[in-house]
């Protein structure tokens, strides 16, 4: 599987709302492996921190998966297991969902470039 | 860092050109160190401007895709589940290439199509022209967000590269060369001493030369001396001798 996948093309993988998820699936990105897994989980109301942990642990783990994409108020709940994910691969990006604007300042890797602009000039 | 730290030599000649070669090379390689630091730096900011100027736009995009989501809906009915469910292959993947700044490779990702719609046929019934906008909404989106990916994954890899290159520049600038300066100021006084030992101990050796000479000389007028005193004793002009 591993070098199967290293010769085809890597994955996106999302894990946010379920609108999101839908949006991304139409764009064409899901994907369901042999072992019945998929490469997005669909955060709800009854889903719990510890899933999304699992589920983001488990797509950083995945050798098939290059780009991670999170719903930002996703994010904030499992703010910890995104800041100690320090390898460039896979990259982790946070997007706006439908009812959370995009608030560049709590973006992880923006805030690492903090020191250089100040968070005004992001947002601007 | 203490004052008197320096490298462990025996102070001579050898050691001291030695020094010299290490001093020269630790300065050339800061120079180059620091014009790798400088480049890789102008890359970095290119790179974090292009960064905040992509999420904007990421913004932008992501809100246009939403809300022809919500129009799609208003059409169709709700899909969602049947979306959720029907998840087989992926039609978009991506491709890593590399780039070289400097020597460090940075990965660019470029999203490719792979295989068919899975949903080609999904809004046949209605709100096809809908479902169509929005598909294609939502891959502009995914192309702006490799795009935003391979730049985030750049900063990550820059951001480490930086510090590990100013961490060596600061290093042989502070440390190294120091230490090196030191230890060649200090074979230079060694030296110096010595060669005033050695002066010292010429100048010794050439007093008690002229000491010696000067007794010699002593010696050898007193011997004089007492030959001709000697010499006199028979000779003394005594005119009442015979002969």
């Amino acid at each position: 599987m591993a070098l199967h996948s290293a010769v085809k093309g890597k994955l996106l993988a999302v894990i946010g709302d379920e609108d999101t998820c839908v949006g991304f699936l139409l764009g064409g990105i899901g994907e369901i492996n042999k072992h019945r897994q998929s490469n997005f989980l669909v955060v709800d109301k009854n889903t719990s921190v510890s899933d999304i942990e699992d589920a983001f642990r488990r797509f950083i783990k995945r050798d098939d998966v290059d780009i991670i994409l999170i719903n930002q108020n996703v994010a904030e709940m499992v703010r910890h297991c995104i800041d100690s994910h320090t390898q460039p691969i896979p990259a982790v990006l946070e997007i706006p969902s439908k009812d959370h604007p995009y608030d560049a300042s709590k973006d992880s890797i923006l805030r690492r470039a903090k020191g250089m602009f100040n968070p005004e000039d992001i947002a601007a | 860092m203490s004052g008197k730290d320096r490298l462990a030599i025996f102070p001579s000649r050898g050691a001291q050109s030695l020094m010299k070669a290490r001093l020269t090379g630790a300065q050339r390689g800061h120079s180059l160190l620091k014009k790798k630091a400088d480049a890789l730096q102008m890359r970095f900011r290119m790179i974090l401007s292009k960064i905040i100027e992509t999420k904007t736009l990421m913004g932008e995009v992501m809100k246009e895709a939403a809300f022809s989501l919500a129009e799609a809906k208003f059409t169709t009915g709700d899909f969602n589940q049947v979306v959720l469910q029907n998840v087989t292959k992926a039609q978009i993947k991506i491709r890593t290439k590399k780039d070289n700044v400097a020597g460090v490779t940075l990965p660019v990702f470029e999203s490719y199509q792979d295989g068919t719609d899975t949903y080609e046929l999904a809004g046949l019934a209605r709100g096809g022209q809908q479902l169509a906008k929005l598909k294609k909404n939502y891959q502009t989106a995914i192309k702006l967000l490799v795009e935003l990916a391979s730049l985030q994954t750049s900063f990550v890899t820059l951001d480490d590269v930086i510090k590990i290159t100013n961490r060596r520049v600061n290093a042989i600038e502070h440390v190294i060369i120091p230490r090196i300066e030191r230890t060649l100021a200090y074979i230079i006084s060694e030296l110096d001493e010595l060669e005033r030992e050695e002066f010292y101990r010429l100048k010794k050796i050439q007093d008690k030369k002229k000491v010696i000479k000067a007794a010699a000389e002593v010696f050898r007028k007193s011997r004089k001396f007492d030959e001709e005193q000697a010499m006199n004793m028979f000779d003394e002009g005594d005119d009442d001798i015979l002969f």
